[in-house]
């Protein structure tokens, strides 16, 4: 991957714009625009930024539950999140998902599954599909460290791997499955390992910095485009917030969170490329929020006669 | 042309016809390649269709289920054997969570065609984790369709049915059926998804069943007949979506109901039945609505025991002839 000032322009801006998203997700919580679960992503920016720029349009992205960061990095339109996280029909699940359960046909961004692991047989059958459709496609699959202790993590990275599929297994782990720490839940801590004894190719990379993720994704992606079989790839992250709105966070140390702050994806990139203009982006990005707040404050909510709607499909969808 | 052939020769008919005509059908489950299925269903499709299409799978019940929502949103038409209902709650998860929620939480976007096979039911002695019929039970989900074929027929047509549904459509085989014989027609028009059938028509009591209880109905009705007692057998052939239309119009037409059902009565698809006669039809009925139904024990190995815990037709004779009594 060729490093240059407009690449790094482009993944500030992108990170930037998850992070002011997410903020502003925070303070429409606050005013109960926002409710339900709000899982927020701050801190992680530099996976979903540095793996989405290894895609391309017909790539497919399947998700989890803190999917805003990967909805916002795939081009999902910030109005039409905003919308969905208020409940509006001009959501991009037309209200019906919320937070956790973002869906775009457009973008091919599978969601948005709030079942830790639920997410990579879907990851597996898509790829699947895209080999014996011979399509040039990869999928990748998010996940957090906590999918590691689920049995379909296990027999999804077994079938992947089996059946040499185009498939880019990402694994977030910020070390904490929800408010346990990885160290009390498993016998062996580096998941790359698991994935590397399904005979897949796997490495464990520095999620914080945005340069080491984009390189990992981007060499991951031209290898299972040549037919080689699943990659996985373990970045190591940190969610400098709760785990949820819920979350008290009395089970990790205040020290612990200002040391990994330090490693903050945005201030890492910005040291290693000082010519970024940061204030245009941030001006830049506030009126997208801006907008965002208001398309989904002037959106409508969808008639109460539509509520048994897309239970099953209309006649003639194929 | 009509031939008389076996269940099992039916669904593999239908299989074969389906892997032929659409070449984004393809089957995947344990042992469904080099055993040729756990029930032969799918013997020699290897050799005739290759290991890409027809796909034998590690006992990984929850990837497997959810790889066919994947491949099916991925525009294939996946066919998943699950071995039996009882293994189908390793994926369960996949089931219910994303198969039968995907269209909604995606705001219409993204349809799920998807169908899955399993075989269901006891009297094999197979004991209390290989024989339960838990098909009602996936009637509770919005978003699934569950079809029951009993007869040559829709063990035939079902497959074709739930194949040309955008949406994932489970089938319930019950084992004891796959030896059965009967007439199969390729040429018949197929009774559509969601549409009961009257097998036998009667005046005086309707029984509403499906799946292996139609032929223990019908096997009580014709000796009902002989006591007087005009049944009207119906096949219900989908619990999900249920089709009140015809079970109202029998009910209208005999006023009394039986309801015969091979999974337990708590909270099961027979006391839903009875709740929409209530609801729709309480004023035809002559008589209380009766049950027959699988004891409500895990079902046991020894021959006797099992037997006693199924519905069988003299259990259905003494309860019909019960509810004639009431005047």
């Amino acid at each position: 991957m060729d490093m240059n000032l407009d690449l790094a322009n482009k993944f500030y801006r992108q990170m930037l714009l998850i992070r002011r998203f997410e903020e502003k997700c925070v303070e429409m919580y606050s005013k109960e625009k926002i409710r339900g679960f709000l899982h927020l992503y701050i801190g992680e920016e530099a996976v979903a930024v540095g793996v989405m720029n290894a895609l391309t349009s017909d790539d497919a992205i399947f998700a989890t539950y803190r999917e805003h960061g990967q909805a916002l990095a795939r081009g999902v339109p910030p109005n039409k999140i905003m919308a969905e996280m208020f409940g509006k029909v001009q959501g991009c699940s037309r209200g019906r998902g919320g937070s956790m359960h973002l869906f775009d046909a457009k973008t091919r961004f599978y969601g948005g599954s709030a079942i830790v692991s639920g997410g990579l047989p879907l990851a597996v059958g898509m790829a699947l599909s895209d080999q014996m459709m011979k399509r040039d496609r990869v999928t990748v699959c998010f996940f957090g460290d906590g999918a590691v202790a689920e049995g379909e993590f296990h027999e999804s990275l077994n079938l992947a791997s089996l059946w040499k599929l185009p498939i880019l297994f990402i694994c977030e782990n910020n070390l904490y499955a929800m408010g346990t720490a990885l160290k009390f839940t498993e016998s062996e801590t580096n998941i790359s390992l698991k994935a590397a004894s399904y005979r897949i190719d796997s490495s464990q990379v520095d999620g914080m910095d945005i340069i080491t993720v984009a390189q990992a994704a981007q060499e991951a992606v031209a290898k299972i485009k040549n037919g080689n079989g699943p990659v996985f790839i373990e970045c190591l992250t940190y969610r400098f917030r709760a785990h949820s709105m819920f979350d008290a966070e009395l089970y990790r140390d205040k020290t612990e969170v200002a040391v990994w702050k330090e490693k903050d994806p945005l201030v890492i990139l910005h040291q290693q490329w000082t010519g970024i203009n940061i204030d245009k982006y941030e001006n830049e990005i506030a009126l997208i929020i801006d907008e965002a707040v208001a398309f989904a404050e002037n959106g409508t909510l969808e008639s109460i006669d539509d509520l048994e709607k897309y239970v099953y499909s209309a006649e003639g969808v194929q | 042309m009509n031939s008389i052939i076996t269940y099992r020769e039916a669904v593999r008919q239908a299989l074969r016809e389906a892997m032929e005509q659409d070449e984004r059908v393809f089957l995947m489950g344990e042992d469904v390649g080099h055993y040729g299925g756990s029930y032969a269903v799918s013997m020699g499709f290897l050799a005739l269709f290759g290991p890409q299409r027809i796909i034998d799978t590690p006992l990984s019940e929850s990837a497997f289920t959810g790889a066919g929502i994947g491949a099916a949103l991925g525009g294939m038409r996946p066919i998943v054997e699950i071995m039996t209902v009882n293994f189908s709650l390793l994926a369960l998860d996949q089931i219910m969570n994303n198969a039968a929620t995907l269209l909604h939480m995606s705001g219409g976007q993204f349809n799920v065609p998807l169908v899955i096979r399993m075989a269901t039911g006891g009297g094999k002695q197979l004991a209390a984790q290989h024989s339960h019929s838990l098909e009602g039970w996936y009637a509770h989900i919005p978003g699934l369709k569950v079809l029951t074929p009993a007869t040559i027929q829709d063990a035939y047509n079902m497959l074709g049915l739930a194949l040309r549904d955008p949406d994932p459509v489970l089938i319930f085989e019950n084992s004891m059926l796959y030896n059965t014989k009967g007439v199969l027609d390729p040429q018949i028009q197929p009774l559509m998804i969601g549409k009961a059938r009257v097998q036998r028509a009667g005046k005086d009591l309707t029984i509403l069943t499906y799946g292996i209880s139609l032929f223990k109905s019908l096997e009580a009705a014709s000796a009902l007949m002989k006591e007087g007692i005009d049944v009207e057998v119906i096949d219900l052939r989908s619990l999900r979506p249920l089709d009140d239309e015809t079970i109202m119009k029998s009910v209208a037409k005999t006023h009394r109901v039986l309801i015969v059902d091979e999974g337990w009565k708590s909270g099961s698809i027979s006391a839903e039945i009875m709740a929409r006669i209530n609801e729709q039809a309480f004023y035809e009925l002559d008589a209380p609505m009766q049950r027959v139904c699988t004891v409500e024990v895990p079902i046991p190995y020894a021959a006797h025991l099992e037997q006693a815990a199924l519905p069988q037709a003299e259990k259905i004779i003494a309860m019909a002839k019960k509810i004639m009594e009431k005047q």
